[in-house]
């Protein structure tokens, strides 16, 4: 299956070192073999998660009458659904692995993510163990549109739990990784609703790649910005990686789940299908979902 | 695959399109041993997310301390970056509250009868209640205005609700301002019991935030407390002599030694009655009905500021350890 992936004859750019195909997998084979012995970083037991999404029926929600009508018939499915997104998963991932959670739209891979990070609950009957607080990289942080951007780099410095001294440090680096400033300076003086999407999603990024992780787990984090951005942001992952035990990656771009992942779980419906070698499990993937 | 661990493809799995999907085991060797909590156990895996116990929890807020101040600060500067204006709204709103409340009770409906100086009286009443009120309509909104953020990073909740009654203490200071000049203009003397507004208004703080704490986890459980709040707020608004002296108003009337009792040790009014005390002073007057309705106006019940340390550590401690309570559940929605 991995032949169409990886070009027989050709080389491929692996951490900056350019490889054979056959390279390239012993090289996956032995980091997954490697890994395997490592000690674990998370391990997800029986994982149901459920939430709550508002809104969606006739009532006239922000009306205090509304509110009252609503209060005395009581009136529950109109007003409030209740998501079961992840159905009773179980994995475990080890040091030195990264990741790829692939899966149709709503499959519940960003819920996965955030229950990870320990931002949904899990529901009473299994659970998320993890060594330390996973940090989640995601685009959506999210930031003061009205304030400038450089006092979200602050803003968002601080909430990641930085001193303001090593905000200081910092902050310098965080602009010029951006690199907002580079096409018209002043850029990050002005509020961010002014930004283009691509900017925002930039200065995000740089705002939540500052920061050394022990497990990382990036949200669709990998999309924004033009190319030279994106490489830019791939080498900042690789570094990231290296350093941290482990990386989830959520992406719908398979290329770059296979650029940077060695292993891949697909998830379809809040429940995992398939969880191996990321070739094979991309693979199955693009032919469940050309098919 | 070579021998790392690729999940053993169970029936459903062979197809290249499977029918259903299934929740496969997880394939790792020690975890089909030992299970999560086992595999937890062994190496020392916290359960994500886990509520930390009270103390440890305010010792994750103190280090969230700069981030709570820098996110109060920066949402004070956007409230008004929307309107011309801009910063001045911060002056103007607390003037235009006061200008209303002096034209519809003051002068249309005659409340000021028996109250010495009746602006100052008004001016205090508003702007007290006032950051009461704004700490607990902003605060039953907390969570679900901040959703994003909630489920983006990972900070002690609390820092929310913390964080919007400092912005309301920060509007308040503007307002201080605003009554003393009133005070000033009005001709009450400068004494040393201003200094006392200091402790006074440091315990509503700490009240406030109690409130505020409450009905962010109030508002997080059912989003319509957003939408009652403001009833009982201005019910509570109206037994708590904003606009006028309860005792003057009850006077005329017979009603049971509880409800007095109730009347008087209402929080926002013994704060609104302890920070009147020390700005206005009593004019001496040979009328005795006049004196009545002077001291009926400034009436404090006994051990006021005992009271006012019993409320803040009641409703600020009950308040915290209520929302402590439901931290991990914020995420939800």
């Amino acid at each position: 299956m991995a032949e169409q992936l990886i070009p027989a004859d050709g080389k491929v750019l692996v951490d900056g070192e350019e490889l054979t195909r056959e390279e390239a997998l012993e090289r996956r084979a032995k980091r997954r073999a490697e890994a395997a012995r490592n000690s674990p970083t998370v391990v997800v037991e029986n994982l149901h998660v459920h939430y709550r999404v508002y809104g969606g029926s006739g009532a006239t929600r922000g009306a205090a009458t509304g509110a009252l009508n609503r209060m005395i018939h009581r009136r529950k499915h109109d007003a409030l659904r209740d998501v079961h997104a992840i159905k009773g998963i179980s994995f475990v991932a080890r040091r030195g692995e990264s990741i790829g959670l692939i899966g149709s739209n709503g499959s519940g891979k960003s819920t996965l993510l955030r229950a990870i990070a320990g931002l949904l609950p899990a529901e009473k009957v299994g659970g998320v163990y993890t060594d330390g607080q996973p940090s989640l990289l995601g685009v959506n942080a999210a930031l003061m549109n009205d304030l400038s951007g450089e006092r979200n780099v602050v803003l968002g410095c601080l909430a990641m739990g930085l001193h303001p001294n090593e905000v200081k440090e910092k902050y310098q680096s965080i602009i010029e990784f951006s690199g907002i400033d580079e096409k018209s300076p002043n850029t990050s003086l002005r509020p961010m609703k002014t930004y283009s999407s691509g900017q925002a999603a930039r200065l995000r990024f740089s705002i939540a790649a500052v920061k050394l992780h022990d497990v990382l787990l990036i949200d669709e984090a990998l999309a924004t910005g033009d190319a030279g951005f994106q490489r830019r942001s791939e080498e900042r992952i690789r570094d990231l990686r290296r350093n941290a035990g482990t990386v989830f990656v959520v992406s719908h771009s398979l290329s770059s789940v296979r650029d940077i992942c060695d292993r891949a779980i697909w998830l379809e419906a809040g429940l995992i299908r398939m969880d191996g070698d990321v070739d094979e499990v991309t693979a199955a993937y693009e032919a469940w979902s050309n098919g | 695959m070579s021998g790392t661990q690729t999940v053993a493809a169970g029936p459903q799995q062979q197809g290249a399109q499977p029918s259903e999907p299934v929740s496969l085991p997880a394939a790792d060797p020690e975890y089909q041993e030992l299970g999560g909590s086992g595999m937890a156990a062994k190496y020392g895996l916290a359960i994500a997310g886990a509520r930390p116990n009270p103390v440890a929890y305010a010792r994750r807020l103190w280090v969230a301390r700069h981030f709570i101040v820098a996110w109060a600060t920066a949402r004070n500067q956007a409230l008004y970056s929307g309107s011309r204006l801009g910063q001045l709204w911060q002056v103007l709103t607390p003037i235009l509250n006061v200008a209303v409340y002096y034209l519809i009770f003051g002068i249309l409906l005659g409340t000021r009868q028996g109250i010495p100086d009746f602006i100052v009286y008004l001016v205090a009443g508003v702007f007290i209640f006032n950051f009461m009120q704004t700490a607990m309509l902003y605060g039953s909104r907390a969570i679900s205005d901040n959703l994003n953020l909630i489920r983006a990073l990972y900070f002690p909740r609390a820092s929310l609700p913390i964080a919007i009654t400092i912005i309301q203490l920060q509007q308040l200071m503007i307002a201080m301002v605003i009554l003393f000049a009133v005070a000033l203009a009005q001709g009450e003397p400068v004494t040393w019991h201003w200094l006392l507004i200091v402790p006074a208004l440091s315990l509503q703080f700490v009240f406030n935030t109690g409130l505020a704490l409450v009905v962010a986890r109030f508002g997080a459980i059912l989003t319509d407390t957003s939408q009652l709040l403001p009833f009982v707020l201005r019910t509570w608004m109206y037994a708590s002599g904003v606009f006028y002296s309860i005792k003057i108003m009850v006077g005329k009337h017979r009603i049971p030694g509880a409800v007095t009792w109730v009347l008087d040790h209402n929080p926002p009014l013994l704060f609104i009655q302890v920070i009147r005390g020390q700005l206005i002073k009593v004019p001496a007057t040979g009328d005795p009905k006049t004196a009545t309705g002077y001291a009926n106006a400034m009436f404090l019940p006994p051990h006021a500021w005992l009271w006012l340390v019993i409320w803040a550590l009641v409703v600020g401690i009950g308040g915290y350890l209520y929302f402590w309570q439901g931290e991990e559940t914020y995420g939800r929605g």
